[in-house]
């Protein structure tokens, strides 16, 4: 009896891959125009896709050049005896200045830095000269740009530093502005997106429709649940990959020119856009399996609300 | 094979097709099932292969209680049982030969195993010669036949049909029943749910009659029983 109450679970045959792959090539000429359609709508998705991440990364890594460039800022601890403040200072200066990779300290006292402020943000400032709250501070820079991380790490932990800062003011503006160009992006995107596995399901809507009776059959005689699930999850992924197509070769031709005619021009300077290695292989693979997921995701709608099993 | 007991089936409008049947099928035995329109035949057979699930009361078949059964394992029912209807339900893109394989090849069947058994079945059936043929280039008669060599093509232990003949002319009628005759022969127990008196009078088998939701009779060798 117990053999009885045992599921149908043999596992998948070559034979019944072949048919699965088969059928679902079949049902993508069937349905030409809604086919025509969600590969369409999937690729001016991923078309977007594309190009967005290769902007967001270039953007990115500017971001991160910029912030390696400029100098760090040390604020020095207040110590109230002048004396020992100012030995302690002497040490410091000479501890960062023989650190490798620096190549210039300059000191500036907190009534200069107040200055400084007074300067850009207004005289309503001055009211501070009575008692001044800033710190003295060190401007750092390093030999290399790359080095200045490295650099203001070491520094953060001498003695008498209060606060170690490097780059963040100048590169907020740039970040805050890469922040709302990915949320416009992200938006955009999920729009496209919606809309891609709303065509892709409702075209796997129509087959399943078109193919009402077989499944019928299949369903009578015995055929396991997934066996009439997978031709169309399949179909679905067909869509996806189909779609993803024209915008891995738009992107790739795309890059390969603009860096082929940037990258000389940007020689020697600290400014550069990434290499098309390995970046077209990660936004290809990207769109690659975006392109799938919307399709599976797609399909997998339809046929979880019109294959009920 | 076949058992039901105390079987409940209300549909979500409120109609109820089975208002209580509790019956006991044996193995090899032929059934007819009679009763007027809306008597709630299709419903219980339909209960037989859990195209319906029973409101309340156990049906069982070739020992699956089909009240416990998951629908994953829905597919392991249907593998027992073979299914008939009035309106032949063959796909008309197929030939008769790939109909009646198709049956075979969505179970994931053995290629080899499936042209063997289905040239058996349609030799059984008298269709050998005409396996190239589609569908809308047959007769009625020989369509039903197509359709009675895929349900027994897996080699069930149970066919269940729903007024088989209900399309056909009187004579293509009893060359159903004579291959329906041939399958029980074989040992396949038979239900077949049916408005044909002369079939029922003359080839005699047990026949339970559905009233209302209600069997109103089960009689061995009985006949028809309704006038006009
Ligand atoms: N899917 C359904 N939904 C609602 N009512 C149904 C459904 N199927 C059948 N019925 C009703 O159940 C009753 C029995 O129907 P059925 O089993 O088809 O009878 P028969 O096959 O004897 O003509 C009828 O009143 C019919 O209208
Ligand atoms: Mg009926």
């Amino acid at each position: 009896m117990y053999e009885m109450y045992t599921e149908v679970t043999t596992a998948m045959k070559g034979r019944t891959i072949r048919r699965h792959f088969r059928e679902s090539i079949k049902s993508l000429g069937r349905n030409g125009w809604m086919t025509f359609a969600s590969i369409s709508a999937v690729t001016v998705t991923l078309l977007l896709v594309g190009v967005f991440t290769i902007i967001m990364m270039n953007l990115n890594k500017v971001a991160d050049d910029i912030e390696k460039d400029v100098e760090v800022k040390v604020l020095i601890e207040i110590i109230a005896d002048p004396a020992e403040a100012k030995s302690a200072e002497a040490k410091l200066m000479k501890d960062i200045k023989n650190l490798p990779g620096v190549s210039e300290v300059v000191y500036s006292s907190k009534e200069q830095e107040l200055d400084l402020l007074i300067e850009s943000y207004g005289e309503d400032l001055s009211l501070f000269e009575q008692s001044n709250p800033l710190n003295n501070v060190l401007y750092v820079k390093a030999k290399e740009p790359q080095q200045t991380v490295n650099v203001a790490k070491k520094i953060e932990k001498f003695d008498n530093v209060n606060d170690v800062k490097y780059g963040e003011e100048k590169v907020g503006k740039l970040f805050s502005f890469l922040n709302t160009s990915r949320n416009v992006g992200l938006v955009l995107i999920l729009g496209l997106l919606f809309t891609a596995i709303f065509l892709i399901s409702n075209t796997i809507r129509i087959t399943i429709i078109a193919r009402k009776d077989e499944i019928e059959i299949m369903k009578l005689v015995g055929a396991t649940n997934s066996f009439v699930r997978i031709p169309f999850v399949i179909e679905g992924m067909w869509l996806g990959v189909l779609g993803s197509i024209v915008p891995m070769t738009i992107v790739s031709i795309v890059y390969v020119n603009i860096f082929k005619v940037l990258q000389p021009k940007l020689n020697g300077e600290l400014l550069q856009i990434l290499d098309v290695t390995p970046l077209l292989y990660q936004v290809n693979a990207l769109i690659l399996v975006m392109g799938i997921l919307i399709g599976v995701w797609g399909s997998f709608m339809s046929v979880r609300k019109f294959l009920k099993v | 094979m076949i058992q039901m007991n105390n079987v409940v089936k209300k549909y979500p409008n409120g109609v109820v097709a089975a208002n209580g049947i509790s019956i006991d099928i044996k193995k090899g035995e032929f059934v007819y099932v009679v009763g007027p329109s809306g008597a709630g035949k299709s419903t219980f057979i339909k209960l037989m292969y859990r195209e319906e699930k029973p409101t309340s009361g156990d049906v069982v078949i070739a020992g699956m209680n089909l009240s416990n059964l998951k629908n994953r394992q829905v597919p392991q029912l249907r593998r027992q049982l073979g299914v008939v209807f009035q309106d032949f339900k063959l796909l008309p893109r197929l030939n008769v030969y790939e109909n009646v394989a198709f049956a075979l090849e969505v179970i994931e069947e053995n290629p080899k195993d499936i042209r063997k058994r289905v040239m058996e079945v349609l030799d059984l059936v008298g269709l050998k010669h005409k396996v190239r043929m589609f569908p809308n280039e047959l007769s009625g008669g020989e369509q039903q036949r197509v359709s009675i060599a895929r349900s027994i093509v897996n080699m069930p232990k149970v066919v269940i049909a729903d007024e088989p003949t209900g399309n056909l002319d009187p004579e293509t009628s009893w060359e159903i029943m004579n291959i329906f005759e041939e399958i029980n022969s074989r040992g396949t127990t038979i239900v077949m749910a049916t408005h044909n008196r002369e079939i029922v009078n003359t080839i005699r088998k047990r026949v339970i009659a559905i009233e209302g939701g209600l069997i109103v009779r089960d009689v061995y060798g009985g006949d028809y029983g309704y006038e006009g």
